[in-house]
């Protein structure tokens, strides 16, 4: 039987925004999936987002959502949780959002490890605002504001997040969509600062204008460059060369934000 | 029983302030001369339950807020203005998102990095119009440390009454100068309590476009509902519709307009006979209300109009006084070059002549100063 | 009492504007009014620290101190800097070790070994600041000395106030002992 999503959305709020050949949509199933599995209270779950095509998400799910300013997801979110820490706070954005005008927010999240689960969309580029380069645009690649190509270096996000200080730290895609779901759940499940970057494809801003013809060329290219963390182990830098890996890159177990700071200042309840 | 009595900074009053109100969340960031706020906030917070948290730049500490507030928490953050002006985009989101939250703007002079610890009246302007587009905006103005307790108190009603970012609109003399502070019984000033809706979830439009107030439901309280910075309709969702971001537009700045005398708080010394008026805030209103006296002893009839709002500006109460025809001139002393001397002027509308007396010297503006200025007119 | 404007002049570390606060916190436990400012602007840069109290039973509204009913130098620059807004027959107490060069106008004079009193008498000059006070005190007769020594003792760190209490003392007998 098919699986019912129409619990976890909102009843006139379909069809959504996003474009035909983007992927968002096989994301927010997963993620609908990975949260229906976990059994949460609806109203127990705050999503927020910034702005992008991915921040229009928490519009179609039936929580109790916050669609903030550009950039400010997460900054929003760690209001959310330190005010009422019962509750189970996902922040989502894009490429854009996270790790250029939200970076700072991204990095000081992570330092904090405050149990928030945040979800990057990455597809490589502005798409809302038209395909402008992103911190992540591979260099070389064509945007409109980098018509001669990407001439900056680009964000890993994992390993930002993993310098920054984030205990559970994974990367999927958008392709891989069972996986997609396994790694939103363990995200969700660990206690903790946790982010999930999310390969996603953005065929009209940039993959069309990038050799990517067709929408499946970039479900290809997912399916084809992924490489699963454990494989990666037992293979040659020149074997991944052009490849990235996927599944958890970094999972620790140590001292959450608010347990710590309740404890230190003696907080009276 | 005796009150409590306090010989208090001005900052730190604003901290006490917003614990009587109820505030059981701040997120800041350093910023002179307002830190002593973020700094008792820091220390007191957790001993009433509550949580601080020193957020990584001033945008985040707005937005820190904003969330907490949504999660049903009474909220505040203070800065100057530098971080003020970081801070107005997410401003915008609170007005148009109708979410109450309490800011403390202690105001230094500018613009840019300017002066960190001169004293400065040179943000009323960019609270009434630092974030874009058209926009309500309620401003209280203390003059004394007890106001600063005082008038946080109300800040925090109003804001939940209105369901709106309310500014505490100070400055570096008030913040940080010392000044008994009799600490108020509890019941003793009014605080307002969010409203809870009691409709059924399902039936919850948190932004009615067709009713004055809907109670603000908090997260987690079983109302789920959408909020977003985009314009949208009754039930949260954006729309595009030009006619309903008209309406809503004006709904919000309406509901402010029409509240007036609910809003409206000012102090009038002698402006019964007055001839010449003093029309200032803040510190520069201690000035003005030692020079009235100093003129009133030379026999000039001079009064004081002191708003402890400055938005929405006291345009009846200047009408008011105007209408008995006694006044030939209005001095507006205030610590900039003339921001609400043109909002005088506006109201005013050449009933009588309106001179304004600009200081950037950073010290209180002195009441011969001011004198000066009133036997002008007589 | 109308308000009585006090400037207590010195350098960085002398603790004036902790005395300043102290007299105003005092004051208010005392029943009266005070407002305790600090300086900005240029002046706040140079050698010449100062704590700054305005003490009335009246309603206070200038916060600041316009002219001085009281003015402190504890040093020469200090003295130099403050003396020209010294109201005529105001209160000017010097330093009789720091200010050599006496000032000169239509004032009460009174050269005082306070930092020596402190240095010497109690043992720690950085207390000077409150034998300042008793000296302050006993000629104004702003406060009653047991309320402006609880304010004191309650202000002071833990552990500092038998020391204070002796500071304060001893600024009041280099009043009585005058002459």
């Amino acid at each position: 039987m098919a699986y019912d999503y129409a619990k976890y959305l909102r009843p006139g709020k379909l069809p959504h925004i996003w474009c035909a050949g983007c992927t968002y949509g096989i994301v927010l199933k997963s993620m609908i999936r990975a949260i229906d599995s976990l059994n949460y209270d609806k109203n127990d779950v705050v999503v927020t987002s910034g702005i992008g095509c991915c921040s229009r998400l928490p519009g179609y799910v039936d929580f109790n959502t916050l669609h903030t300013t550009h950039g400010r997801s997460i900054a929003f979110a760690t209001g959310v949780k330190v005010a009422n820490p019962k509750l189970k706070v996902i922040a989502l954005g894009g490429d854009g959002d996270m790790t250029a005008i939200g970076g700072n927010h991204f990095i000081h999240a992570c330092r904090r490890n405050i149990d928030i689960t945040v979800f990057v969309f990455n597809n490589n580029i502005y798409g809302m605002t038209g395909a402008q380069y992103s911190p992540t645009t591979p260099k070389g690649a064509w945007a409109t504001t980098a018509p001669y190509g990407m001439t900056e270096n680009n964000f890993d996000i994992t390993s930002l997040a993993i310098g920054a200080g984030a205990s559970f730290v994974a990367r999927t895609t958008a392709y891989h969509a069972t996986h997609c779901e396994k790694m939103i759940k363990e995200a969700l499940e660990h206690k903790g600062l946790s982010v999930v970057e999310i390969i996603n494809a953005c065929p009209t801003g940039f993959g069309r204008k990038n050799k990517f013809k067709t929408p499946t060329s970039m479900l290809l290219w997912m399916k084809d460059s992924a490489v699963n963390v454990e494989k990666a182990k037992n293979m040659s830098p020149e074997e991944l060369a052009g490849k990235f890996t996927i599944g958890v890159l970094h999972k620790e177990e140590k001292p959450e934000y608010l347990e710590t700071y309740d404890a230190t200042v003696g907080l009276k309840k | 029983m005796a009150k409590k009595l306090e010989f208090m900074m001005g900052n730190h009053a604003v901290a006490e302030g917003a614990l009587y109100a109820g505030c059981k969340f701040y997120g800041g960031y350093p910023i002179t001369p307002s830190t002593e706020v973020a700094e008792r906030m820091a220390e007191r917070l957790p001993k009433v339950g509550g949580r601080f948290i020193q957020m990584e730049d001033e945008i985040a500490a707005m937005a820190s807020v904003i969330g907490a507030s949504l999660a049903g928490v009474k909220s505040l953050t203070a800065t100057s203005g530098p971080g003020l002006s970081l801070k107005q985009e997410n401003i915008g989101y609170a007005m148009l998102c109708e979410i109450p939250v309490v800011i403390v703007d202690v105001m230094r002079g500018g613009p840019s990095t300017g002066m960190p610890t001169g004293p400065s009246q040179s943000d009323i302007m960019q609270a009434k119009w630092g974030t874009h587009g058209d926009h309500p905006v309620i401003a209280v103005t203390p003059a004394s440390v007890q106001e600063q307790f005082n008038e946080t108190v109300r800040a925090f009603n109003l804001a939940e009454k209105y369901r709106c970012p309310v500014y505490v609109l100070t400055d570096a003399i008030i913040g940080q100068m010392m000044e008994q502070l009799e600490i108020p019984e509890p019941g003793e000033l009014e605080v307002i309590e969010r409203p809870k809706p009691d409709c059924k979830p399902e039936e919850y439009l948190p932004f009615d476009m067709d009713k004055e107030f809907v109670p603000l439901a908090a997260f987690g309280s079983g109302y789920r509902y959408h909020v977003t910075g985009l314009h949208h309709n009754s039930d949260g969702f954006p729309t595009n519709d030009p006619v309903l971001h008209t309406k809503n537009t004006v709904r919000l700045i309406e509901r402010i307009n029409k509240n007036y005398d609910d809003i409206m708080k000012v102090e009038e010394f002698m402006t019964d006979d007055a001839e010449v008026l003093v029309f200032a805030i803040g510190v520069s209103a201690r000035s003005a209300k030692h020079a009235v006296i100093e003129a009133r002893n030379q026999g000039i009839k001079a009064g004081l109009l002191r708003p402890l709002t400055i938005w929405p500006f006291p345009d009846k109460h200047i009408d008011n006084i105007l209408n008995k025809g006694n006044v030939k001139g209005i001095v507006v002393p205030e610590m900039n070059l003339g921001q609400m001397t043109l909002e005088v002027q506006r109201v005013a509308k050449g009933r009588c002549q309106v001179e304004g007396l600009f200081s950037l010297m950073l010290d209180p503006i002195l009441p011969g100063e001011i004198v000066e200025k009133i036997r002008r007119f007589v | 009492m109308a308000r009585v404007d006090i400037r207590l002049g010195g350098s960085g570390g002398q603790g004036t504007i902790t005395a300043a606060a102290i007299l105003g916190y005092a004051a208010v436990y005392a029943g009266k009014n005070a407002v305790q400012t600090k300086s900005y602007g240029p002046e706040a840069r140079g050698g010449a620290a100062r704590g700054e109290v305005v003490i009335s039973d009246e309603e206070i509204n200038y916060v600041k101190v316009i002219k001085s009913d009281v003015l402190v130098a504890l040093t020469q620059e200090a003295c130099d800097k403050f003396i020209e807004d010294a109201k005529e027959g105001s209160v000017v107490i010097v330093d009789s070790m720091m200010v050599k060069d006496l000032p000169k106008g239509n004032f009460k004079l009174y050269a005082l070994p306070i930092i020596k009193t402190a240095a010497e008498d109690i043992g720690k000059s950085m207390v000077a600041n409150i034998v300042t006070l008793g000296v302050v005190n006993e000629i104004t007769k702003l406060l009653d000395y047991d309320k402006l020594e609880k304010g004191v003792l309650s202000k002071v760190p833990k552990g500092t106030e038998e020391l204070n209490k002796k500071a304060l003392k001893a600024g009041v007998d280099l009043v009585k002992n005058m002459k």
